[in-house]
């Protein structure tokens, strides 16, 4: 079962092969509103690929839904060729598919260990396991009997992500990793990502902080109302031709649009 | 000393009501789910004992090695069907579905029992006690079902907090959304919960059934709601809560009834509105802002 193509064909990106992660086509409505609208992408192993966009442009519905937490109105999620688009989440987590939810979302009355014990209930065979992560993150030894409740934003955000890894996932789904944490935080956790790409993982990270995103992505995608403006890899990509993307404002190209794309 | 047999037949009494409250609380802490069914179902487990022993002539004591079992299997099966259905179209929605249970299984009940009472013979141990002292006489079935309902908790609580299954559970009780991202098949989830939720009002239900009798309608006139009450005054969340919800209930049932035996009842309601008024989160619970 493979869900149709759009009529356009498989995105013109100019890349060969099969890509890992692959979206066609997905429209996503919340309620009456379109959220996402025609969006194609295509994630090949090692990549860490960005989604870049204002405050309501879709990229967290782009995740969720590559995660199986939204439905699409139309359009397809593939997995190394393979559809899950009719998958429930914890189907997808099995195949390979894992999530840092926005906000954390840690089981706060369960300890570190506990988080972490529970993200390897259903894991996949492969390298990371509780002692792995322990190792990127040491501090997590000596407090993985706290309660998550108790752990700072940043350590919230490290748990979260071990929690997503050691369930062994092909492609990892970081949404918006740097919300609510402090600079030097952000940096801290993003610095973790050379380690995670080394043990075979390939990320699919959505971030409002666009030169944090510029900074560690290998391509970069940029959503503005739902639809894509632009994506390519970042050198490619000149600072002119990301914010008129960003912002929707009168590019070079000459299209004119979005007065709510300003971020807050 | 009167006084003193009055606490210690309280607290014995407070173990069944514990017993009955532990299961409507998992329910919730889980689910989110309050089964307003929950006392019927108690009444259930009691009639079906009655069944089992007319067929196999078992002794009502052990009665509970089949229904026991038999309700866990039911509640995975009524989880995943009628109440995750329900669950589905909100949480209100599943009060009217659990109350509609309750009107059909309270009828059902009627129709097929008659509003006689039954109870579960077990011949002299309803009555067998030991005396310490001259006035403080301790009936066995009564400081066993304690027991039984002591052990049950602190199953329960092992349970939870050790084994993977009840790891499983309580992070879908805290965010059923990043289960579902780990892996967790939260309906399944569900499902055991409910299974030992019924389980342990199946045991509450006979244990009711063999220290009184029982008709289709003390469910809801009675027993949800001491168990709704031992939930409230203990606080939700807390095994232990529940436990000492039970307790005082208990024990201030049986204050009233010693003070006028048409006041039991009333005693117990009087101190779950002052624990509403005093400490509505109760006794264990933490004060939540939601």
């Amino acid at each position: 079962m493979t869900g149709q193509p759009p009529e356009d064909g498989p995105v013109q990106d100019g890349r060969a092969g099969v890509p890992l992660l692959e979206v066609r086509g997905l429209t996503v409505h919340h309620g009456q509103l379109r959220a996402l609208d025609d969006v194609s992408l295509r994630v090949f192993p090692g990549d860490v690929y960005a989604i870049i966009g204002a405050n309501g442009a879709g990229k967290s519905t782009l995740l969720r839904s590559i995660a199986g937490l939204h439905q699409p109105t139309s359009g397809s999620v593939l997995l190394d060729g393979v559809d899950v688009t009719g998958q429930r989440p914890e189907r997808r987590l099995t195949a390979g598919i894992a999530m840092v939810p926005e906000g954390r979302r840690l089981f706060e009355s369960l300890t570190v260990e506990e988080n972490l014990l529970v993200g390897s209930s259903y894991a996949r065979r492969g390298p990371w396991t509780l002692e792995r992560v322990y190792e990127i993150f040491e501090w997590m030894r000596e407090r993985r009997t706290q309660r998550a409740a108790q752990l700072s934003g940043g350590e919230q955000q490290a748990v979260a992500i071990g929690r997503a890894l050691v369930a062994n996932p092909r492609v990892l789904l970081l949404d918006e990793l740097s919300l609510g944490l402090a600079p030097v935080v952000v940096r801290r956790i993003y610095s973790t990502l050379p380690e995670l790409l080394a043990g075979g993982v390939t990320v699919l990270l959505v971030e409002q902080d666009v030169s944090q995103a510029l900074h560690v992505a290998s391509r970069i995608h940029c959503l503005l109302e739902g639809s894509t403006t632009l994506e390519g890899p970042p050198a490619g990509l000149s600072p002119e031709s990301i914010e008129s993307a960003y912002f929707g404002l009168t590019g070079p190209n000459g299209h004119a649009s979005g007065q709510e794309g300003v971020p807050a | 000393m009167i006084w003193v047999n009055t606490v210690i037949q309280g607290v014995l009494l407070g173990g069944l009501y514990a017993l009955f409250a532990c299961g409507l609380s998992l329910m919730f802490g889980v689910m989110k789910v309050i089964n307003l069914a929950h006392g019927d179902l108690a009444v259930v487990a009691g009639y079906v004992a009655v069944g089992v022993i007319a067929v196999t002539h078992i002794p009502a004591v052990w009665s509970f090695v089949l229904v026991v079992p038999i309700f866990a299997v039911f509640g995975y099966v009524l989880q995943r069907t009628l109440i995750q259905a329900a669950l589905d179209r909100g949480v209100l929605t599943t009060l009217l579905v659990t109350f509609g249970l309750s009107v059909v299984i309270e009828n059902a009940l009627l129709q097929f029992f008659s509003a006689n009472s039954h109870s579960l013979a077990i011949g002299s141990l309803v009555s067998d006690s030991f005396n310490l002292g001259s006035q403080i006489s301790i009936a066995y079935l009564s400081l066993a079902i304690f027991v039984v309902a002591v052990a049950v908790l602190l199953g329960l609580q092992y349970f939870l907090s050790l084994s993977k299954h009840g790891r499983l559970i309580r992070a879908v009780a805290d965010d059923r959304e990043a289960a579902q991202l780990s892996g967790v098949d939260y309906r399944h989830v569900f499902g055991i919960a409910a299974a030992i939720a019924f389980a342990t009002v199946a045991l509450a239900g006979l244990a009711f059934g063999m220290v009184s009798s029982f008709d289709p309608t003390i469910g809801t006139d009675q027993l949800l709601l001491f168990a709704f009450e031992a939930v409230v005054i203990g606080g939700l969340g807390s095994l232990w809560g529940t436990l000492a919800g039970g307790v005082i209930l208990g024990v201030v049932q049986q204050i009233g009834a010693q003070i006028n035996p048409a006041d039991q009842i009333l005693a117990g309601q009087l101190i779950f509105l002052a624990v509403l008024v005093i400490r509505p989160q109760g006794l264990t619970g933490q004060r939540s802002s939601s």
